[in-house]
């Protein structure tokens, strides 16, 4: 279990006062990964939300029986899962470790359960996954925007 | 402002539509280069053009090494030239990165797609003096893996222990084992210290916005990011006006300007 100081290394908790910094520590234990393990799948129940401390971790795409496709990497400091903040609690992608990968791992059902218990938990809570998350979403406009494509071809 | 005659010593393509020239003078060769600066270059018959230096500063200057993206009719006549093509050459142009400044202090270098090319002359003349500066930190995005201008020098660069170096593409390819992200990513990843670091962005400007405010939300400073601008550069020696931006013009002031006096130019539509 990483101790509540720990968590402070993660920029999605920086916000959290010391004693929900507990609660969450509480709810968490520290995971290694191996390199190609497969994290979760597109569908299936997300129950859990990963604080990545070192390694990369690649999300993905694809038919059952076709490839994959990488549409994002995450590295350190990154969370890894936002499907269990909000109904139905499915994964929208698959995730493996791309390399040995260490993380803190949160039990999701238990973090929402204490969410909505105290909302002076809750509300920072979510204003830091939310931080956390916008970046990520720029970034994915970004590429959207296909900036290094040739003007000519525009 | 007369072009010196130099010939086309030899030819890399980099991308389906990028071109490395290696230039060798005729005769009398232009003035050494700083990084960052551009040149003029000449295509018989066609056009003039501004092309960045993306050579080594630290050789003595007897090859001019320019790499040109086929954007247009004279970028085009330049991507196709063969060996032994005679080019004409001014410069070099323009205000550069300024490495000397930043002796001292950590480096990262953030490129976007062809950004990368005005760029390599800081990284070879910071890694030429390697003891003179702190970390050195590459963060380049491009479109696809193939769309990396030099690709060889960049695997050489990802397994040196005194750089560092993080490669994005939009769009994973097969056995591509590298991050898929907007450079932006990787980039809000780095633990860097924003008292001691100068930070250098080349590529599309939307690309330098983004990449600035990620390194000012990590306290670095205006004054401490430095960006490459581009606009239609034509004399090359501040007298016609093609290229101006407000206050600046570019071709004189710039291309490479710091980011307090570049923000605010950045954020209007037209001048």
């Amino acid at each position: 279990m990483p101790t509540a100081d720990e968590l402070l290394d993660f920029p999605a908790l920086a916000g959290l006062d010391a004693e929900h910094r507990q609660l969450l520590a509480d709810l968490a234990e520290t995971v290694t990964l191996p390199p190609g393990e497969r994290i979760f799948e597109e569908g299936q129940v997300a129950d859990a939300c990963w604080l990545i401390r070192t390694g990369r971790v690649t999300l993905d795409a694809g038919q059952p029986a076709g490839p994959r496709y990488v549409v994002q990497t995450l590295g350190p400091g990154d969370v890894l899962g936002w499907s269990w903040l909000v109904p139905p609690y499915r994964w929208q992608l698959g995730a493996s470790a791309a390399e040995a990968v260490t993380a803190v791992r949160l039990d999701a059902a238990a973090m929402r359960a204490a969410a909505e218990t105290d909302p002076a938990f809750g509300y920072p809570l979510l204003l830091g996954f939310v931080t956390a998350l916008l970046p990520r979403l720029h970034g994915t406009r970004a590429r959207l925007l296909d900036l290094y494509g040739n003007p000519r071809d525009r | 402002m007369l072009p010196l005659p130099y010939r086309v010593a030899g030819r890399e393509r980099e991308t389906g539509d990028s071109v490395t020239l290696h230039l060798e003078p005729v005769g009398a060769r232009i003035a050494p280069f700083a990084p960052g600066q551009f040149t003029m270059l000449y295509a018989r018959g066609v056009g003039e053009v501004a092309i960045s230096i993306s050579g080594d500063p630290s050789l003595d200057g007897a090859t001019l090494t320019q790499t040109i993206r086929d954007v247009g009719a004279v970028s085009r006549a330049l991507c196709r030239a063969d060996l032994e093509t005679r080019i004409g050459v001014r410069g070099p142009y323009g205000r550069g990165w300024g490495l000397d400044t930043a002796a001292g202090r950590d480096l990262v270098v953030v490129a976007g797609g062809v950004g990368l090319a005005p760029l390599r002359p800081v990284l070879l003349g910071a890694l030429a003096r390697r003891a003179e500066f702190g970390r050195i930190v590459l963060v380049a995005g491009a479109r696809t893996p193939a769309e990396f201008l030099f690709r060889d020098q960049l695997a050489r660069w990802s397994k040196q222990s005194d750089l560092e170096v993080e490669l994005t593409v939009d769009r994973p390819a097969d056995g591509w084992t590298g991050d898929v992200g907007f450079v932006t990513e990787p980039l809000g990843r780095l633990t860097i210290d924003p008292t001691r670091t100068t930070a250098f962005l080349c590529g599309p400007e939307p690309m330098m916005r983004f990449s600035a405010n990620v390194l000012q939300g990590m306290g670095l400073p205006a004054a401490d990011i430095r960006v490459s601008l581009e606009r239609n550069m034509k004399c090359g020696a501040g007298l016609c006006g093609h290229c101006q931006l407000g206050p600046l013009l570019l071709c004189r002031d710039g291309p490479v300007v710091d980011y307090r006096q570049a923000r605010p130019l950045l954020a209007i539509r037209e001048l």
